[in-house]
C-alpha cells in the first residue's frame, strides 16, 4: 500500500513539468493554429536559463525567482520568434508555419551549444527541499511534494485567466473562430503575440522547474517533443484541464509500467494515445473541431493543369542532363543525385497525400522506413534476391498504410495528423525494441543490390528509372478522375459526397498509394546505403518530409520534388561548416519569410505577375 | 596559441611545398574522419582534439612514409544514411585512403557494411557494439576501443569477488543497453553460477523516469545493481537514487560511469563507492599516460576525456598501420593493421588477427568525490586481451572472411 501511494506520488510529480510544457503548446495551437515544433526548444531554453540564473541568485528565494525569471525570459524569446518569424507568414497556407518553427529549432540548438557548451549540466537541488519524507515507510522526495502542490495552482491560475478575464474570453473566442474575432475589431496580432508569450513562458517554466529532478542538456528539445504532443492530443487540443488530466494519466501509467512491465517504456504512451483517440476521437476533454476557417486561408487556388509543352520540354532536358551526369561529373555526384532522387520520391508521396489529398500526415516516415525494413528483413532472413525484396517493399509499406489509414481516417485535421504520428511511433518502437528480429538500434546491415546493380552508376540509373518513374506516375494521378475526386474530397467533402464520391474510400486509397510510393523510396534507399536503422522511421524523418513539401510549395504539383531536391543539395553543402545548424535554420526561416507560398509557388506567382503586367503594357 | 601554431605550420608547409616544387613528395596522406560533431558534441569535441594533438606530433616527427598525415573531418548529423554518403565522398572525391570515426554504434555498423561492400578500410574508433567485429565483422573493419563485452566482463569479474547474490540491472532500452546487460550476465554467471538477476529495468534512452525506476529496483531488494545508463539519464538516476537511499548498503557497478564525459557533469553529486570503468586522467604519476595528459593539457588547457585518449590512439594506430603497410592501398592497409602492435599512452596494444579487435583495455576503479568532483580511486588498468572470449568462441561468432 505504501509503495502504491509512493508510486502514485512519483507519477503526479512527473506530471508537473509535462503539464506546464504541454499546456503552453495547447494554448498556442488553440489560438494561432500553429503546430509549434519549437516548443521543445523553449523548454530546453527554460532549463538552461534557469540553471544560469540559479548560479547567481542565492538561496530559496533566488531558486524560485530563477524559475519565474526563466519563464519570463523564455516568454520574451517566444515573442521575438513570433514577431520576427511567424507574423510574416500568418497568411501562408495552413500549417506552413511549422516549417518556420523547425528553422527556429535548428537555430536554438546551435545557439545553446555556443552559449552553454556541449556538456550536460546537472540542475541544482531546491534549497530547503533536498530531503525525503517517509509516507507509510516509503521515501518520497520533498521536492516531488512541492511539484504536486504547485501544479494545481498553475492550472487554477490558467483556468481563471482563460475563463474569468476579458483576455481569456478573447482567447477562447479566437480558439473557436478567429476570423470572427478579427471582424469584431479585436487586434488579432497582439492577441497572438500575447498567447505566444504565455505559451513559451509556460514551456520555459516547465524546463526550469524540472531542474532539481535532472538538469539541462542539448538533446532535451527533441526528447520531450513527442510526449507533449501526446499529452495535448489525449487531453484534447486547446483544453487546459484536459492537458492536466492527460499529463497525470501518462505519468502515473508510466510509473506502474516501469514497475510491472519494464520493457514498456517506449510504447506505453503511444498505446494509450491510440486507445484514447479510438474511443474519444477528439481527446478526453476536446471538442470536435468546428471549421474555424471559412474556406482556406489566402487566395483561392488556381485549378491545376497538366504541364505545358514548355515545362515538359524543360523537364525532359533536365532528365537528359541528369542521365549524362555519370559521364561528366565525379562519381560522388552520382551518389548525391541518387540520394536526391530517393528523397524526392519520398517527398512526392507525402505531397500527394498532403497537397492533393489535404491529409496532413506527421508519420510518413513509417512507410519509407517500413518499405526499407520489409526489403531488409527479406534479404536478411529469407535471403531473398534483391528483385523480390525490392518488389515486396512497396507492397509491405502499402499494407501498413491500409491499416494505419483505416484507423486514422475516422479523424480529420490536426487529430488525424497526431494519430498518424502516434501510430508511426508505435511502428518505430516496435522496430527499435524487437531487436531479436529487427536488430533494434543496430539495424540490419549488408543489404546490398544484386551484382549487376552494385556499381554506383548502374544503381544511379536504376534509381532514376524507378524514382523518377514513380514521381511522374504520382503526378499523372493528379490528372486522372481519381485525382479529381481526391481534390474534391479535400476541398469540400460535403459537396463531393453529394455528387456521389465516397470521400472516405477515396482518401483511404490515396493514403495507401502514398504509402506504397514512400515504401518504394525506402527500398531504393536501403539498397543504396546497404543498411537500415530505426532512424529512418523516426519523427525527425517524417518532419524532414513535411518541411520540404511546405518549403517547395504545398499547393503546387512539383512542390515536394523541388523542395526535396533543394534541401538535400543545400544540406550537403551547408553541413560542411562548423555551425551548419544555425546556417540551415536561418536559411529555412529566410525562405519561409521571403517565399510564403513555397519555392515553386512564389516563383510562379512572380512569373504570373510579370506575365500579366507584360500583357497590359502590350 | 593554437592558432599561431597552426599559422606557423601552414606557412611552413607552404614554404616547404615551394621549396620542394612540384616533386609531390609532400602530398599528404588523407584519412576520412566521420563523426556526430554536433549531435554528440560533448564526446566528439575532446575526441577531435585528441586527434589533432596526435597529428601535430606525427607530422612534427616527419609524418608517415615521409608524407604528412591529414584528417578530413565531416559531420554526419547523427544519421547513418548521411554517414554512408559522406564516406563515399571522402573515398571517391577527397582522395582519403581509409575511414575512421563514429561514436554511435549504428553509424559504425553502417560504415562497416559499406567498407566491406566497396573495399574501403575502416577503423571504428569509438563505437562499442560487439557485433562490429563479431557477428557483422568483415575483412575491412577494425575496432580500437574496448567493446561493450570487454568492459562488461571487467565489471563482472569485480562483481564475482563480492558475496552479492541478487542483482538488479538498469540499462537504456536499446541495442547497446541490451548488449551490455547480456554480456554482464553471461560473464558473471560463468564466474559465479549461483547469482540471481531479480529485476531488469529498461528506461527509454534519454527519457528515464528516474523516480519510478528507483522504486522498481528498490521493490526487488537486490544485493547489488548493475548500471548502464549514461548522460542525462545517469544524472537523474543518481539523483533520485541518492535522494531515496537506493544505493545505501548496495554494491553498484557502472559501465562507463567513471569516464570524465559522464561523471564530470555530476560534480559533487557523483555517486560514491561505485565500481566503474572510466579514465582517471588526474591520477597518473608517470609514464606514457602522464605524458599524454600533460601534452594534452599544455595544448588545450582543459582536461582530456576518454574521447581524447581514443582520438589520440586512433591517429597513432593509423600512422603505425600505414608505416607498417608501406603503401596506402586497401590490401596493404589491411595487412598493416592485422597483427599490428602500437605503443600508446595506455601501453602496447595489439590488433588481433582473428577478429580485428584491438586489445585496448579500460581502467576499473571505485568512485569517490574529491574537491567537488567525481573521481576514481584504487583503479587498475585492465588489459583488453584478458577479457575477450576464447579463439574458438570468436571463430564461431565471426563469419569467415
Amino acid at each position: 500500500m505504501g509503495l502504491f501511494i509512493a508510486q502514485l506520488l512519483t507519477g503526479l510529480a512527473n506530471a508537473a513539468a509535462l503539464f506546464l510544457v504541454a499546456s503552453g503548446l495547447s494554448l498556442i495551437f488553440g489560438v494561432t493554429r500553429i503546430v509549434n515544433f519549437a516548443h521543445g526548444s523553449f523548454y530546453m531554453l527554460g532549463a538552461f536559463i534557469g540553471y544560469s540564473l540559479m548560479q547567481v541568485l542565492p538561496g530559496a528565494i533566488g531558486f524560485w525567482s530563477s524559475i519565474l525569471l526563466a519563464g519570463l525570459a523564455v516568454g520574451a524569446i517566444g515573442v521575438i520568434v513570433e514577431l520576427l518569424v511567424l507574423r510574416p507568414v500568418y497568411r501562408a497556407p495552413e500549417l506552413f508555419q511549422l516549417v518556420a518553427t523547425f528553422g527556429v529549432i535548428l537555430v536554438i540548438q546551435d545557439l545553446a551549444l555556443m552559449i552553454w557548451g556541449a556538456e550536460d549540466v546537472l540542475g541544482p537541488r531546491a534549497p530547503g527541499l533536498k530531503g525525503i519524507v517517509r509516507i507509510m515507510g516509503e521515501p518520497v522526495p520533498q521536492f516531488d511534494l512541492a511539484l504536486i502542490a504547485i501544479t494545481p495552482f498553475v492550472l487554477f491560475g490558467l483556468w481563471y485567466l482563460i475563463s474569468r478575464t476579458r483576455v481569456g474570453i478573447l482567447v477562447r473566442a479566437a480558439t473557436q473562430d478567429r476570423e470572427m474575432v478579427g471582424a469584431l475589431g479585436v487586434n488579432q496580432s497582439w492577441l497572438f503575440t500575447g498567447v505566444f508569450f504565455l505559451g513559451a513562458a509556460l514551456a520555459g517554466l516547465g524546463g526550469a522547474i524540472q531542474l532539481p529532478k535532472g538538469g539541462a542538456d542539448l538533446l532535451m528539445d527533441f526528447n520531450i517533443l513527442a510526449s507533449i504532443f501526446v499529452v495535448v492530443v489525449i487531453g484534447g487540443m486547446g483544453s487546459l484541464p484536459g492537458a492536466y488530466i492527460a499529463a497525470v494519466l501518462i505519468s502515473v501509467l508510466n510509473v506502474f509500467g516501469v514497475a510491472y512491465i519494464p520493457q514498456s517504456t517506449l510504447v506505453l504512451m503511444f498505446v494509450v494515445m491510440a486507445v484514447v483517440l479510438t474511443v474519444r476521437p477528439y481527446g478526453l476533454l476536446g471538442r470536435e473541431e468546428v471549421a474555424g476557417e471559412h474556406g482556406q486561408v489566402g487566395e483561392p487556388e488556381k485549378p491545376i493543369k497538366p504541364a505545358g509543352n514548355l515545362a515538359r520540354g524543360l523537364v525532359a532536358l533536365l532528365l537528359v542532363l541528369l542521365a549524362c551526369l555519370p559521364f561528366v561529373a565525379e562519381p560522388f555526384f552520382t551518389i548525391l543525385a541518387t540520394d536526391v532522387i530517393v528523397f524526392c520520391l519520398f517527398a512526392a508521396s507525402l505531397h500527394f497525400l498532403l497537397g492533393l489529398g489535404g491529409m496532413v500526415s506527421f508519420g510518413h516516415a513509417a512507410y519509407f522506413g517500413g518499405g526499407a525494413y520489409v526489403a531488409a528483413l527479406l534479404v536478411n532472413y529469407a535471403s531473398a534476391p534483391m528483385e523480390l525484396a525490392f518488389l515486396m517493399a512497396p507492397i509491405g509499406a502499402g499494407l501498413l498504410a491500409v491499416i494505419i489509414g483505416w484507423l486514422c481516417l475516422r479523424l480529420s485535421g490536426v487529430y488525424f495528423a497526431m494519430l498518424t504520428l502516434a501510430l508511426a511511433q508505435l511502428v518505430w518502437s516496435l522496430v527499435f525494441q524487437w531487436d531479436e528480429f529487427t536488430g533494434g538500434d543496430d539495424g540490419l546491415v549488408d543489404i546490398w543490390p544484386a551484382e549487376y546493380l552494385s556499381d554506383t552508376t548502374a544503381y544511379f540509373y536504376f534509381t532514376m528509372v524507378v524514382g523518377i518513374g514513380g514521381i511522374l506516375l504520382l503526378r499523372h494521378m493528379a490528372h486522372t478522375p481519381f485525382g479529381y475526386a481526391l481534390r474534391a474530397s479535400r476541398d469540400s467533402a460535403r459537396q463531393a459526397e453529394a455528387t456521389g464520391i465516397h470521400t472516405k474510400r477515396i482518401q483511404w486509397v490515396a493514403f495507401t498509394i502514398a504509402g506504397v510510393f514512400a515504401g518504394l523510396a525506402g527500398a531504393l534507399f536501403v539498397f543504396s546505403k546497404g543498411s537500415v536503422f530505426p532512424v529512418e522511421l523516426e519523427i525527425a524523418k517524417s518532419f524532414d518530409g513535411l518541411i520540404v513539401v511546405f518549403l517547395g510549395g504545398v499547393k503546387t504539383l512539383s512542390g515536394g520534388v523541388v523542395g526535396a531536391a533543394s534541401l538535400t543539395v543545400l544540406q550537403d553543402f551547408i553541413t560542411r561548416f562548423e555551425y551548419w545548424r544555425l546556417a540551415l535554420g536561418l536559411v529555412i526561416i529566410a525562405v519561409v519569410i521571403v517565399a510564403p507560398r513555397g519555392i515553386v509557388g512564389s516563383i510562379r506567382a512572380i512569373a504570373e505577375q510579370r506575365f500579366s503586367r507584360g500583357e497590359v503594357e502590350r | 596559441m593554437r592558432t599561431t601554431k597552426r599559422w606557423i605550420a601552414a606557412i611552413g608547409a607552404t614554404v616547404l611545398s615551394v621549396v620542394a616544387g612540384s616533386a609531390g613528395a609532400a602530398d599528404p596522406i588523407k584519412i576520412g574522419e566521420i563523426n556526430h560533431y554536433k549531435r554528440m558534441a560533448a564526446f566528439a569535441e575532446p575526441y577531435k582534439k585528441g586527434i589533432e594533438l596526435a597529428l601535430d606530433e606525427v607530422n612534427g616527427a616527419g609524418g608517415v612514409l615521409d608524407r604528412p598525415l591529414e584528417f578530413i573531418f565531416r559531420d554526419d548529423q547523427g544519421k547513418p544514411g548521411e554517414a554512408v554518403k559522406i564516406a563515399e565522398e571522402l573515398m571517391t572525391r577527397e582522395g582519403t585512403v581509409m575511414l575512421t570515426g563514429t561514436i554511435l554504434s549504428n553509424i559504425g555498423l553502417a560504415i562497416s557494411s559499406l567498407a566491406a561492400e566497396k573495399g574501403y578500410v575502416y577503423l571504428a574508433s569509438e563505437p562499442l557494439a560487439d557485433s562490429l567485429v563479431w557477428e557483422k565483422g568483415n575483412k575491412y573493419t577494425f575496432r580500437l576501443r574496448a567493446s561493450t563485452y570487454m568492459q562488461a566482463a571487467m565489471l563482472a569479474e569485480q562483481a564475482s569477488k563480492t558475496d552479492a547474490k541478487t542483482f538488479a540491472t538498469i540499462a537504456p532500452n536499446y541495442a547497446y543497453g541490451k548488449d551490455a546487460v547480456a554480456a554482464f550476465k553471461k560473464a558473471l554467471t560463468a564466474l559465479k553460477p549461483d547469482v540471481e538477476f531479480v529485476t531488469e529495468q529498461w528506461p527509454a534512452l534519454f527519457k528515464i523516469d528516474a523516480g519510478a525506476e528507483v522504486q522498481a529496483i528498490e521493490r526487488a531488494k537486490p544485493d547489488a545493481i548493475y548500471n548502464v545508463t549514461f548522460g542525462g539519464d545517469l544524472a537523474k538516476f543518481v539523483r533520485e537514487g541518492t535522494t531515496r537511499g537506493l544505493f545505501e548498503g548496495r554494491d553498484v557497478y557502472g559501465l562507463l560511469t567513471g569516464e570524465p564525459e559522464y561523471i564530470d557533469p555530476l560534480k559533487d553529486e557523483a555517486p560514491e563507492g561505485w565500481t566503474v570503468t572510466g579514465y582517471p586522467w588526474y591520477d597518473f604519476e608517470d609514464g606514457s599516460n602522464k605524458a599524454f595528459v600533460d601534452a594534452y593539457m599544455a595544448e588545450y588547457d582543459e582536461r582530456p576525456g576518454i574521447g581524447s585518449l581514443v582520438g589520440y590512439m586512433t591517429v597513432q594506430s593509423i600512422a603505425a598501420a600505414i608505416e607498417r603497410a608501406g603503401a596506402t592501398d586497401a590490401d596493404s592497409l589491411i595487412a598493416g593493421f592485422r597483427g599490428l602492435d602500437v605503443d600508446t599512452p595506455v601501453g602496447k596494444i595489439h590488433f588481433r588477427e582473428q577478429d580485428h579487435q584491438a586489445t585496448m583495455g579500460a581502467f576499473v576503479g571505485t568512485t569517490t568525490v574529491k574537491d567537488g568532483a567525481g573521481i576514481m580511486v584504487d583503479w587498475v588498468y585492465k588489459d583488453g586481451a584478458d577479457y575477450l572470449p576464447s579463439d574458438e568462441e570468436v571463430a564461431k561468432l565471426r563469419p569467415a572472411n
